[in-house]
């Protein structure tokens, strides 16, 4: 059995599984339901002064018959009474030394209150702080929250402020409704930042109700945009989780956004991350997923021949490279597996009215749809495969063009002319 | 009063499965209908507990073998289970889907993910703490679902038994009885192997109060389990019931069941598979055992099956998925059919039943043929089998424990009337299903451990 335990920026945790600062963290009772129910970690619903919010609050994407595909809030930070929180924490750190306790915070942009609100978390018995820089409504209005988070130079300042007095890790949690997470995230390694997390919600709309013409949620008629979370977002939060490993070697990450099983979070952790945070499963499915994540990452590791959670963090980063760096003499082409096709036609429209018209369909002498690729004209772009409904029928196979010589644009563009092949083998003409 | 389907040309044979297995294409989309329920319906509706929206969920995340794990926790013969619930009346009985659309194919995802363990040698237990010695503190009578399942819980809680079972092969009606459409003995005989591979220890061949005695028994363990399941199916008086061509039900199935067994079938199934090519069957009985032997006889080859039931259809305790089944079949269902005698026309061979068709108020109603009055008729047929009432098996007269007409009177744990014994599986129900005897196999050995195990000085276990 591998060793799920993982030391994250000096905070210990008995696996890499946390919960993320939102509504399962709400009370100390229920982050104690969570710990006896196998979770590693929890970040704390994050405090700042109390806020009031509105009802209602959550709108969804469902997709297919799959509901809460995405999730949209409108909800602020907490809205209990701080010293109400500072006790619960107290008493769930005294309950549970071994498990992981992170605060996260949001405070006005003065250097005293964030002195006074990080110094108050220690007290509670913080393992550490997250600092919610990403809260893309109703806190950034008043400069708090994504407001922060946007602009590098305040990130840093923050930071900068809360790394004077805090003892303890310190994680900035990264907004990801920004040109480029590199900027920020670099700012909050400036500033000192033990850690970085990431993502935060992403500023959606997820619908409008097609009779009243409010979009959701509906708020006596109106509504504002929100924040969007789940396993629709989990593409977004992979490219920033690894776009941040790459630029800010070393510095640790705890990857957020769309994670519902152990294969997501295996994926962050490959990407770069060591600890992986979970909020709208939760939400969806209730603490009792921790079982999955734990045994299913567990499996995957003792398949793999590792002993533990640290030989899975990073092993991927290096494997994405800007688009310059590929090799243009790799090619691959669609194989159909004929006895596993069913003649549903799919490949054919998709890579003739999509793609580049590489397929070839016409009715067998039992009038079922027969499928060919036209080898010539494919250029491997892995449609046909991705449309295909049955599993290993369509699989893309290497063709050996060029040998073993790679050839990146970088080199190409140098000398054109030198590499006609390379053209010819794209274009009809 | 009787409903005749029509006999589907070219049916099924005896050894094709009735549920093929899944695909991995079709798991994965069926797992992913799942809901996830809390405090699931379907996990309340097993009489094992398995946590079933977690064995699905990690079927759809690709961890099978940690939905194996989860099946096995609770139920060490997922496997046979997968094939032979009833689940239509269970887990898939009890799922909220039946009220929007159709209900998950438990049962088949149940099969997906043991199949795959046990293909892969996953192990079904695996003993919590080392066994403390070599001497085995529990002795269990019959290694049928009862007894292995007892045996396996004490295993998994660092325990060792020793299972003594009167048939060539253990695995109980699992192997002996089930039907063959279900599930072969090949498939009950390798989940028993994988059982045996992961520290059970069984001894066939041995008949209890025959081979060794119960005091013997009594000194070898502190100890003893009983399941020992039911027993023959008794005469019922029938004149003429003692005819080479009538059966017992039981005799019949296993019979059946040998014969397909890929080629080592004695000469006797082999005798029995000719006879029934082409032949007339009349079916006494209206639980799910005289189903079984309807729908094997028909797909044995026999041309015309009836089902002989001496009640109505409201009071028929066969399930109505099963009856069904038998429609289906094309067999033909004689409600309020009284057997009378059986009429010989020689030694080896029969000219049929007598019945008598009578409604419960004493008039007589429509026979097989149209309508009959009270006087009996005759039914042509060259095969009587007799699938009424098991009587309870052997050996629990002679226990020192408890008993009512066979069956052994337990508590909720296995319990019986003498401390030192403990029972499940058919022979305290008088006859359930085969998911019911793991439960209660599970239960007394939990049960043991609590009363007596534990208590054991160090050496004696
Ligand atoms: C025809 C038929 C079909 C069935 N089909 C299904 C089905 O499809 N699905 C389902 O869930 N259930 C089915 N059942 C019910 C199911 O088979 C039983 O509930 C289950 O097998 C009971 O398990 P058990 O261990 O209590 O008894 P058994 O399976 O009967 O096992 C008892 C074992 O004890 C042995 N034994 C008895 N006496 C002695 C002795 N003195 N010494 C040593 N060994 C002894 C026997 O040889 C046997 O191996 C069916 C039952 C029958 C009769
Ligand atoms: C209702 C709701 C409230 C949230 N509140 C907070 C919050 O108070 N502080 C915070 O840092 N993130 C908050 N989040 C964001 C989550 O912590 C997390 O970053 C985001 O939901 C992405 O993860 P997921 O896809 O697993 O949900 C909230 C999310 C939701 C859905
Ligand atoms: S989940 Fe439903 S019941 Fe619970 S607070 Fe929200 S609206 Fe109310």
């Amino acid at each position: 059995m591998a060793d799920l335990s993982v030391e994250f920026c000096g905070i210990k945790s008995p696996n890499p599984f946390w919960l993320a600062s939102a509504p399962p963290t709400n009370t100390g009772d229920q982050i104690m339901r969570a710990f006896d129910a196998g979770w590693g970690g929890a970040v704390w619903k994050t405090l700042g002064e109390p806020i009031i919010n509105v009802s209602s609050r959550y709108s969804s994407v469902d997709y297919r018959g799959q509901r809460m595909h995405g999730l949209n809030n409108i909800e602020l930070i907490t809205d209990r009474p701080l010293d109400v929180n500072f006790r619960e924490i107290a008493e769930v750190k005294r309950r549970y030394p071994g498990h992981a306790l992170i605060v996260s915070l949001m405070v006005e942009s003065k250097r005293e209150a964030w002195h006074a609100m990080v110094r108050r978390a220690e007290e509670a018995g913080a393992d550490g702080i997250e600092l919610n820089f990403g809260c893309p409504h109703g806190m950034s209005e008043r400069g708090m929250g994504s407001a922060v988070g946007q602009v590098p130079d305040y990130t840093c300042q923050i930071v900068t402020w809360v790394k004077e007095v805090a003892r303890v890790p310190v994680i900035v949690k990264l907004t990801p409704n920004v040109t480029d997470v590199v900027y920020p995230a670099r700012a909050a390694q400036k500033g000192g930042a033990d850690a970085v997390s990431l993502i935060n919600t992403i500023n959606s709309i997820t619908g409008v109700d097609l009779d009243t013409f409010t979009p959701r949620p509906d708020v006596h008629g109106y509504s504002s945009h929100g924040g969007y979370c789940g396993p629709a977002v989990k593409p977004i939060a992979l490219n920033m989780v690894a776009a941040v490993a790459h630029e800010t070697q070393g510095l640790p990450i705890s990857g957020i956004g769309g994670i519902s099983t152990w294969r997501d979070a295996v994926e962050f952790m490959l990407l770069g991350a060591t600890t992986v945070q979970v909020c709208t499963a939760v939400m969806h499915h209730g603490f009792r997923i921790i079982h999955d994540l734990c045994d299913g990452l567990s499996s995957y590791l003792d398949q793999k021949g590792m002993t533990s959670v640290r030989e899975l963090v990073g092993r991927s980063t290096a494997r994405v490279k800007r688009w310059e760096q590929l090799d243009l003499n790799y090619r691959v082409i669609a194989h159909v597996e004929q006895s596993r096709c069913i003649g549903c036609g799919l490949c054919y429209v998709a890579c003739n009215d999509g793609a580049h018209q590489a397929i070839a369909a016409q009715p067998d002498d039992r009038g079922r749809t027969q499928v060919e690729i036209l080898e010539h004209k494919c250029v491997g772009c892995n449609l046909c495969s991705l449309v295909c409904p049955v599993e290993s029928c369509i699989t893309m196979r290497r063709i050996d063009a060029f040998g073993e010589a790679q050839l990146p644009w970088t080199e190409y563009n140098k000398n054109p002319s030198a590499h006609p092949h390379v053209r010819s083998n794209r274009h009809d003409s | 009063m009787a409903r005749t389907f029509h006999l589907h040309a070219g049916f099924a044979s005896l050894d094709q499965e009735i549920k093929p297995p899944l695909s991995a294409d079709e798991a994965h989309a069926e797992a992913n209908r799942c809901l996830f329920c809390y405090d699931a319906p379907c996990t309340r509706a097993c009489p094992t507990h398995i946590d079933v929206p977690l064995f699905i969920q990690q079927i759809a995340t690709g961890n099978t073998a940690g939905s194996a794990r989860t099946i096995f926790s609770e139920n060490v013969l997922g496997n046979s289970c997968a094939r032979v619930c009833p689940t239509e009346v269970l887990c898939e009985g009890a799922c909220v889907l039946n009220d929007q659309h159709r209900p998950i194919a438990i049962g088949s995802l149940q099969r997906f993910a043991t199949d795959h363990a046990l293909s892969q040698g996953q192990p079904i237990v695996r003993a919590t703490r080392p066994l403390r010695s070599a001497v085995a503190p529990v002795g269990i009578i019959g290694a049928g679902p009862a007894g292995l399942s007892c045996a396996a819980e004490l295993l998994r809680l660092g325990y060792a038994s020793v299972l003594y079972e009167q048939a060539e092969r253990p695995g109980g009606l699992n192997t002996y009885g089930v039907a063959q459409y279900k599930m072969t003995p090949r498939v009950s005989l390798q989940e028993v192997e994988a059982l045996v591979r992961a520290g059970l220890d069984i001894r066939c061949g041995i008949r209890v109060g025959h081979d060794i005695s119960l005091s013997e028994l009594q000194t070898r363990h502190p100890a003893l389990f009983v399941g020992v399941g039911m027993g023959r199916i008794p005469g019922i008086g029938l004149a003429g019931e003692d005819h080479a061509a009538v059966w017992d039900a039981l005799d019949f199935i296993a019979l059946l069941k040998a014969s397909s067994d890929a080629g080592h079938g004695s000469p006797s199934a082999q005798a029995l598979r000719r006879n029934l090519h082409g032949a007339s069957v009349a079916v006494i009985g209206g639980g799910n055992t005289s189903i079984d032997v309807v729908t094997q006889a028909v797909r044995a080859g026999a041309k015309k099956v009836w089902l002989l039931y001496r009640k109505g259809p409201s009071e028929m305790p066969a399930y109505a998925h099963e009856v069904h089944l038998a429609l289906e079949h094309g067999s033909e269902l004689v409600y309020y059919a009284v057997p009378e005698r059986i009429v010989a026309e020689d030694e080896s061979r029969l000219r049929g039943i007598a019945i008598c068709v009578v409604h419960a108020d004493g008039a007589a109603v429509a026979g097989p043929h149209g309508p009959r009055d009270k006087t009996s008729a005759l039914l042509e047929c060259s095969v009587v089998v007799r699938a009424t009432g098991q009587r309870g098996a052997e050996l629990v007269a002679s226990l020192p424990v408890e008993s009512e007409r066979g069956v052994i009177k337990v508590d909720a744990q296995g319990r019986t009337s003498n401390p030192r014994f403990y029972a499940g599986g058919d022979c305290i129900s008088g006859g359930q299903e085969v998911v019911n005897a793991v439960e209660a196999g599970k239960r007394a050995a939990r049960a043991m451990v609590h009363d007596i195990l534990e208590k054991l000085p160090q050496e004696a276990v």
